[in-house]
């Protein structure tokens, strides 16, 4: 399918806010964390990027699967880090060995149903991070209320995810064309929201 | 002026005139004749735009600006700004123009410059290099105006470019990029020795920068068309060492382009959130240059000349951006 000009509008606009996010990165935060918030921003600018230049058709590469299992993972290892001290040892742990079973299960030629079931569950428990802990708290009083729209974010890196790796597994939860038409504006959705709610924080 | 018979107005008048439902039903010759004297004008500047390669020459002036930026003058005028601008352009967008006049019998071999202005005969070689060389005039001599040292830095980016690259070297041997890229690099060496009156490291660096990007953008461009090349009888480096080979150089110019524009963001005295989007930006150049090596696809190869177009022009935002 064909980019248009409002997609590369979309996503250039995307491509902005990530930018910007990674210029103020998040106050007051060790090395560790605004790594993985620059890793995780970065390689959304970066995906922006490549979308505006070579269109929809890149998305078939078999890297893609790869690269964006490091969205969220980054995102989460920064968001876990930041606000629950006592597992960060153990989330870097997860966030290391869970990516590379990706790259491994990926890259080696496997006919069995294990590489769908280690990117869902590494999917899974990073995309439930980045949703549940800003939206708990934000309603529990830990984080101001505008915290919350970064579980917003983590919702729609959540619902692209899906629509993306089912499309990739041949049973497409949408038309092709439908998730391509979607897409360009999920993806600036939701790195506003991200964007917004660390500002807000 | 001098008066116009009916039928030698009536030469005068396009067609679309001549076909309007509604005509005036008594123009006037001398109006007319100025509305035509106006389209002649706005024609040729649609022709003799393309000449100027104007994205190119955007990019390369923009590489000038950030360089002038970087410098981060004490006291900024906006006249400064508009005679480096303005001097750069006419500089750069001159010797593009003569190198175009030079290069017109390649660009009618090949099949992606057959239609430009110069090769289909659209516009003549002699107003061609009428142009080229009233536009390099003006811009090395309002640099010189401006600056003497920076005129020094405009003259020797238009001399490496024209004379060195593209009459002496462009049809010899494949590496006479090396001079493209030194060429391509006086803009930000020049808009820097204009901030700051000398010639210092940073600025070095910055040229640098420039230089090892260069062979990302033309050996990816030459790879792509390689048969265009050959058929106009160009050396390339893909025609003389093989597309590996080519492949390689662009991996390790890009990894030496991305640490001169950090270690020069860096001297600059960039923040560290620029500096970490500018780490972000050469990453992407980096898997982009390695991924051609590795998993070199037609694809992959388009994605990094666009790549390093977008990148560059990125730095340069970057680097004046943190300047203000």
């Amino acid at each position: 399918m064909k980019i248009t000009i409002l997609d590369r509008i979309l996503l250039l606009v995307m491509c902005h806010a990530a930018g910007y996010q990674i210029i103020r990165g998040v106050d007051g935060l060790d090395s560790l964390p605004m790594l993985a918030y620059t890793i995780g921003f970065g390689v959304l600018l970066v995906a922006g990027l490549l979308l505006i230049i070579l269109g929809f058709d890149v998305l078939d590469s078999p890297i893609v699967v790869i690269v964006s299992t490091i969205i969220p993972l980054s995102l989460s290892l920064g968001l876990v880090w930041e606000h629950l001290a006592a597992y960060r040892t153990l989330y870097l742990v997860f966030v290391i060995v869970g990516f590379l079973a990706i790259l491994l299960t990926r890259l080696l030629p496997l006919r069995n149903k294990l590489p769908v079931i280690v990117l869902a569950v590494v999917h899974g428990i990073a995309g439930l991070t980045i949703f549940l802990l800003p939206i708990l708290w934000s309603l529990t009083g830990r984080a101001a209320p505008g915290f919350a729209l970064v579980g917003v974010g983590g919702a729609l890196i959540g619902v692209g995810g899906l629509l993306l790796s089912f499309l990739k597994a041949g049973r497409p939860l949408l038309s092709r064309a439908a998730i391509f038409k979607v897409l360009p504006g999920l993806l600036l959705l939701m790195t506003a929201a991200f964007v917004a709610g660390f500002a807000l924080a | 002026m001098d008066e116009l018979s009916f039928d030698e107005w009536q030469k005068t008048v396009p067609e679309w005139m001549k076909s309007d439902p509604h005509p005036t039903p008594y123009p006037s010759p001398t109006s007319q004749l100025t509305r035509v004297n106006m389209q002649r004008i706005a024609t040729k500047l649609k022709l003799y735009w393309p000449l100027t390669k104007s994205l190119q020459t955007g990019l390369l002036l923009s590489t000038g600006l950030a360089g002038f930026m970087s410098a981060r003058c004490p006291v900024m005028h906006w006249y400064d700004f508009l005679g480096l601008g303005v001097s750069l352009f006419l500089a750069i967008a001159g010797s593009t123009i003569i190198n175009m006049w030079y290069d017109r019998d390649i660009d009618a071999k090949m099949q992606r410059t057959c239609n430009r202005p110069l090769a289909s005969g659209k516009v003549t070689p002699k107003e061609a290099l009428r142009l080229g060389l009233v536009f390099s005039v003006l811009g090395v001599g309002l640099a010189v105006a401006m600056s003497p040292l920076y005129g020094l830095v405009v003259f020797a980016g238009l001399f490496f470019d024209v004379i060195v690259y593209t009459v002496w070297l462009k049809r010899r041997t494949a590496w006479a990029i090396v001079w493209g890229g030194i060429s391509g690099g006086m803009p930000i060496l020049a808009g820097r020795v204009f901030g700051l009156g000398r010639v210092d490291g940073v600025g070095i660096l910055l040229a640098l920068a420039v230089l090892f990007w260069i062979p990302t953008h033309i050996l990816t461009f030459s790879m792509r068309y390689h048969e265009d090349y050959r058929a106009a009888q160009i050396p390339t480096f893909p025609s003389a060492y093989g597309f590996h080979a080519t492949r390689a150089t662009i991996a390790v110019s890009s990894v030496l382009a991305a640490l001169s524009i950090a270690g020069a963001g860096f001297l600059i005295g960039m923040e560290w959130g620029y500096l970490r989007l500018l780490a972000v930006l050469s990453g992407g150049l980096l898997v982009l240059a390695v991924a051609s090596v590795f998993r070199p696809t037609e694809r992959v190869n388009f994605g990094l000349f666009k790549y390093a177009s977008m990148y560059m022009l990125g730095a340069m935002l970057l680097i004046s951006l943190s300047a203000i």
